[in-house]
Parts: C-alpha cells; sequence; structure tokens
C-alpha cells in the first residue's frame, strides 16, 4: 500500500533520514521504533509532506507522492496525528471532530462515521462541548486519533499515541488501534518508543538507529531478538 | 493593611520621582527658586489613592475568579444572551438601525463628519479583523491596503478621470491584489517575524508615496478630488457629508454581513484551524497557503474599498494620513474588541475613533490616556471587550440537546 523507497531527508544541511526504505501491505500494523532523535517522526514528516525526501521515492498505491503537498496527500487518504497530540484548544470537541471531516462532504457518511467515534470513544461523547484545550492528556490523544478517523483514512500514521500518557490509558489506546485495524480494514503505521507496546499490536517492525533502518523483522522476531531486547525493551 | 502600606510606599516614591518637576520651579529671568509643596502633596495622596484602587482591583479580579465563580457565568450569560438570544438582539439591533437612521438628520455636520471618520475605523477593524482575529496572522502593516485604496481613486481620477463609483470595486481589488503581494513572501513567517515584515510592508509603500514624486506628487499629495455622485446631482457641503455617512452605513452593513458569513464558512474554520494549529491544520489536508493567501486578501479588500471613500470624504489625501500610527490603532480596534468578535470590534472602533475627537479639550493627553486605557485592559480584560461568542454557542447549543 505504501512503500518507501530509499528516501534521504533533510533539514537544511543536515541529513536526519540516510536511504531509508519501507514497505506496508493494506490492512497491516506497522510499527516503527528507534530512540530519540532516530528520525522517525522525521519518517512520518516525509510521507505525509510535511518535509518532503530529497531523493528517493515514496508510493501510495503505486501512486508516486513524495512531490506533493500535505494539502494534496490527505485527500488520498493518509491521515496523520501528529506528535505531542496538536489539536485546536480553542475548539469545542465537536468542532474539532468536525475540522477532520473538513475535505468530506457526505453528510450521512459524516453522521455515520461520528456515532462510530463517539462508540469507540464514550468520554469524548461525553465532553462534545467542551473546548479541547480543557480536557485531559488521555482524552486529548483519543480527540486527536478520532479527528484523524473522521478524515476515513486508509493509512493512519500515528506519531507517538502513548506520548506522556498514564500506563492504563496507554493500554486503552493501543486496544483501540488494534480495534479500528480490525474493524475498518485501516492500515496503520505507528512510530512509538513504547517498543513493548507497539511491538505487542503490530504485524511487522522496524528498528532504526540514527536515521538508518537497521533491522526488520515480524513483530514476534523482533521482540525476541537479543539486540532488540537489551536496547528497546529494557530486558 | 498590607495594600495600604504598599500604597504608601508607593506614593512615597511617586513624590520623589516628581520632585525636581512639579515640586521646584526655577524662575530664571528673576534668579529665584519656587518650591511648591502642595504639588507633592497633589501627587502623594493621588498615587496614593490609585495605587490602592489599582490594588483593590486586581485582587476583586482574582478573588472573582477563584470564589465568585458561579456569579461571574451568571453575569457572563447576560451579556452573551443580549447576543445571542433573538427575542433581546432584535430590538437592539432595530434601535441602532434607526439611530443610525435619523442621526445625520438630526445632527451637524461636524458631528455626521465625525461619525463617518468612525464608520470607516469599523470597516477597516472588520477587515483587519479577518487576518488578525480569525486567521491569526499579525499584520501590522494593514494601513498599506487602505492608502492603495484611496491612491487608487486619487490618482485614476487626476489622470483617467474615472469616477467614484467606477474605482470602488477596482480600490477593493487592487487591495485584494497588494494583499495577496504581501501574502506571499510571508507564507512561511509566523508570529514576531510575519509582524516585523508587515511592519516593514506597510513603511514600504508610505515611503514610496512620499518619495516617488512623478508616480504619486509626493508629500504635497493629491488634492480636488470629487466627492461620490449620486446619478449627477449636486450636493452643498452638508448633504455630501450626508450622503457619504449613508454610504458608509451601507458599506457597514455589508461588511458585517460578508464577514459574518466568511466567519461561518469552512475557510472561516479553515481560518481558525490555522490560527489554533498550523501542524494540526495541515493534517487535517487543508492547503495553508491557500488560506493564508485568502486571509490576507479578504481583509485587504476592505481596506482597499474603504480608502477609495476616505479619499472621496477627505477630498485631499498625503502619505501622513497612512503611517504606522494608522495601524497601529485599527490593531488596537481589533485588540480591545476581542479578536474575531463583530460586535466586539465595532464598539472598539467607535470608543477609540469618538473618544479622541470629544476630549479634544485633553488633546495633549490623548495618547496618554490611550496607552493608560491599553494597559488596564490587558490587565483586566484581556479577552477584549465582547469576547468571540461563537464558541459560547456550541456551549449553549449542546445544553438544550
Amino acid at each position: 500500500m505504501l512503500s518507501i523507497r530509499n528516501i534521504d531527508t533533510f533539514y537544511g544541511n543536515i541529513q536526519a533520514l540516510h536511504n531509508v526504505s519501507i514497505e506496508i501491505a493494506e490492512g497491516e500494523i506497522i510499527t516503527l521504533i528507534g530512540a530519540n532523535g532516530a528520525g522517525k517522526t522525521t519518517t512520518l514528516m516525509s510521507v505525509c509532506g510535511v518535509v518532503p525526501p530529497r531523493t528517493g521515492e515514496i508510493l501510495f498505491r503505486n501512486q508516486p507522492i513524495h512531490h506533493l503537498s500535505p494539502d494534496k496527500i490527505v485527500p488520498l487518504g493518509i491521515c496523520q496525528v501528529p506528535e505531542g497530540r496538536l489539536i485546536f484548544p480553542y475548539m469545542t470537541v465537536m468542532e474539532n471532530l468536525d475540522m477532520g471531516a473538513y475535505l468530506r462532504k457526505d453528510k450521512n457518511g459524516i453522521k455515520h462515521d461520528l456515532e462510530y467515534i463517539f462508540d469507540l470513544f464514550p468520554i469524548l461523547a461525553q465532553r462534545k462541548t467542551q473546548a479541547g484545550g480543557t480536557l485531559s492528556g488521555g482524552e486529548q490523544q483519543m480527540l486527536a486519533m478520532s479527528r484523524a478517523l473522521m478524515a476515513r483514512p486508509k493509512l493512519l500514521l500515528l506519531d507517538e499515541p502513548s506520548l506522556g500518557l498514564a500506563p492504563l490509558i496507554i493500554k486503552q489506546i493501543f486496544e483501540i488501534i488494534e480495534k479500528i485495524n480490525a474493524e475498518n480494514n485501516t492500515t496503520v503505521f505507528l512510530v512509538e518508543q513504547n517498543a513493548n507496546q507497539a511491538l505487542k499490536v503490530a504485524h511487522r517492525g522496524y528498528v532504526m538507529e540514527n536515521g538508518h533502518i537497521s533491522l526488520t523483522d515480524s513483530a514476534e522476531n523482533l521482540m525476541k531478538n537479543e539486540d532488540v531486547r537489551r536496547a528497546y525493551l529494557g530486558l | 493593611m498590607f495594600g495600604i502600606k504598599k500604597s504608601l510606599l508607593v506614593s512615597i516614591w511617586f513624590m520623589f520621582l516628581t520632585f525636581p518637576l512639579m515640586v521646584i520651579r526655577v524662575d530664571t529671568i528673576e534668579k529665584t527658586v519656587q518650591w511648591r509643596w502642595m504639588n507633592m502633596v497633589y501627587v502623594g495622596v493621588g498615587a496614593f489613592l490609585f495605587s490602592y484602587v489599582w490594588r483593590f482591583l486586581l485582587e476583586r479580579k482574582a478573588a472573582g475568579s477563584a470564589v465568585d465563580a458561579p456569579a461571574a457565568t451568571v453575569k457572563e450569560r447576560f451579556t452573551q444572551r443580549i447576543l445571542t438570544d433573538p427575542k433581546m438582539y432584535r430590538p437592539v439591533i432595530a434601535i441602532v438601525l434607526v439611530g443610525a437612521v435619523i442621526f445625520p438628520l438630526i445632527m451637524d455636520t461636524y458631528q455626521v463628519n465625525i461619525m463617518v471618520t468612525a464608520l470607516i475605523y469599523v470597516v477597516l477593524g472588520l477587515g483587519l479583523n479577518i487576518v488578525v482575529g480569525l486567521a491569526g496572522l499579525l499584520d501590522l502593516g494593514y494601513v498599506a491596503f487602505y492608502a492603495v485604496g484611496a491612491y487608487a481613486y486619487a490618482l485614476l481620477n487626476y489622470h483617467f478621470g474615472l469616477g467614484f463609483w467606477t474605482v470602488l470595486p477596482i480600490g477593493a481589488g487592487l487591495g485584494a491584489l497588494f494583499g495577496i503581494m504581501l501574502g506571499f513572501p510571508v507564507l512561511r513567517l509566523r508570529g514576531d517575524y510575519l509582524a516585523i515584515v508587515t511592519l516593514g510592508f506597510g513603511e514600504i509603500i508610505r515611503l514610496v508615496l512620499e518619495n516617488w514624486n512623478e508616480f504619486s506628487f509626493g508629500p504635497s499629495g493629491i488634492s480636488n478630488i470629487p466627492r461620490p455622485g449620486f446619478f449627477g446631482m449636486a450636493f452643498d457641503m452638508h448633504s455630501a457629508t450626508q450622503y457619504l455617512y449613508y454610504l458608509m452605513v451601507a458599506m457597514v452593513l455589508f461588511t458585517i454581513f460578508v464577514v459574518n458569513r466568511l466567519q461561518h464558512s469552512r475557510i472561516g474554520r479553515a481560518w481558525m484551524a490555522l490560527r489554533e494549529d498550523e501542524i494540526a491544520c495541515q493534517a487535517m489536508g487543508i492547503d495553508r497557503t491557500k488560506t493564508k493567501l485568502t486571509a490576507f486578501a479578504l481583509g485587504a479588500t476592505w481596506a482597499g474599498a474603504v480608502g477609495v471613500i476616505f479619499a472621496a470624504k477627505t477630498t485631499f489625501i498625503n502619505p501622513a494620513s497612512f503611517t504606522f500610527m494608522e495601524s497601529a490603532i485599527i490593531l488596537s480596534i481589533v485588540v480591545l474588541g476581542g479578536m474575531g468578535s463583530i460586535v466586539g470590534v465595532m464598539l472598539a472602533a467607535f470608543i477609540l475613533v469618538l473618544l479622541p475627537e470629544y476630549l479634544r479639550a485633553f488633546s495633549e493627553y490623548r495618547m496618554l490616556i490611550f496607552g493608560a486605557s491599553m494597559v488596564l485592559m490587558m490587565v483586566f480584560r484581556p479577552q477584549g471587550l465582547i469576547s468571540n461568542i461563537r464558541k459560547k454557542d456550541a456551549y449553549k447549543r449542546s445544553s438544550d440537546a
């Protein structure tokens, strides 16, 4: 579905990604794990066009997207949940969700998806009229994910959904990621530092070090891999 | 008790500070020194009272937000109700409209003239409100577009004899064009940097107008600009002003209508999303470039149109009318009124334009009062006179459902 082929991405003169290649098939949950500053977020930013790669190519359903701007990429069905949640703090929960459906015009579909989201996150239904900034961290993460789902993406890019959340909430969030994947056949590309949780839900994983992909395997094998266990799982 | 002690210290400090100015007076002709001790007492008492009241209000504000929260919400609801409940705002609107219609018939030319100026600032405020209030792009050079409109009319009339009604849309269009021209280079900028570039843009336009003599006649300006016509009728001074007044009222109504529609449209939502978070906005698939450019262009359109009316009103323009001071006043109108709130911006425009006119007697202290009221405003009501009610509108709807 998405194939990233040998991309190099730069911030000014500084090269953040070196020859990164990732393949994602339809319906998969793929995780990209790695330490701080390894280039995980940059990879996502390259996919959604915020920081386009300088060389290499990115294909989405066999169509090159690496030269498109973000507003051309989102309508193709790629939606990002940015790191640190980044909801609209002064808009209500409803308005935030409306913003997610910004590109859609099918009123009935939007209504249906709203109901689906309120089933998925009942807490958001209670907080419908509250300003986004007044929600707790976990609720904000749920809102950010729901907002992305409102765009009805084929590929959902999640950037550190566990950032700064309590373990119980993290568990809940990851359960929902699995649920979204299973129920809607939404492909999920999950960037995480919390390697333990991420590998539990993912089908396959990539390990990133200093801008290179150093290892790739099925999630089960990565969990068993000695180096990964030592470096990222703290075992 | 603590407050009194602090205030006493403040008053002593002020007596000390103002001592050389207020107490000692050297008469250089008679070579005597006058000691005016009474002045010191006045300063002391004044500073003490002011400081005490200031402290008291601050404390009350702090306590009000903590303890009297329910009381505050009830009060909020009342002001909200006037703005949102049709039963309450319809009569208010009717009264204001009737007042606006009969105003020039019962007032003299001077009053009507001032009111036209105030209405011009209302439109300018509403225009800038699109850029600053809705899209969150701090624009310090807004007056440049106003100048573009005014000079468009003056020059097109001078060279080609084009009339007011022809130039009005041209001026608006030129304003939009210049808005896009400014928009392109600043697409990547945010916050402080954006403010600096727009400030520079405003100054560039003014300096060009001031120094390019062949084009704009430099500082001497352009005079004998015709007033707007009405099917070739000739007006005397008073009825011309009246006519201009009604024209401005229509313009304000049109602006309110359009801005209100824009605010609740898709593009309005995109502006607000852009204001709140740029990255999240991109993640939603909103075209950042288009959104920013439309904000600049649509904001500048109003300045261009109203610039034409301004030139027609004063019949004489020169670059001195388009200094940074004007931009600052328009921005103050938006901030004072409450970002994104149409009623607030209108109220603030009237206050900021009419107050200085009626306070002519104190014209020396005008800037002082202006500054002091700005500081007070920011301390006690940072969200503006009337904060944007859109959000609370949504709160209400849900409590019904």
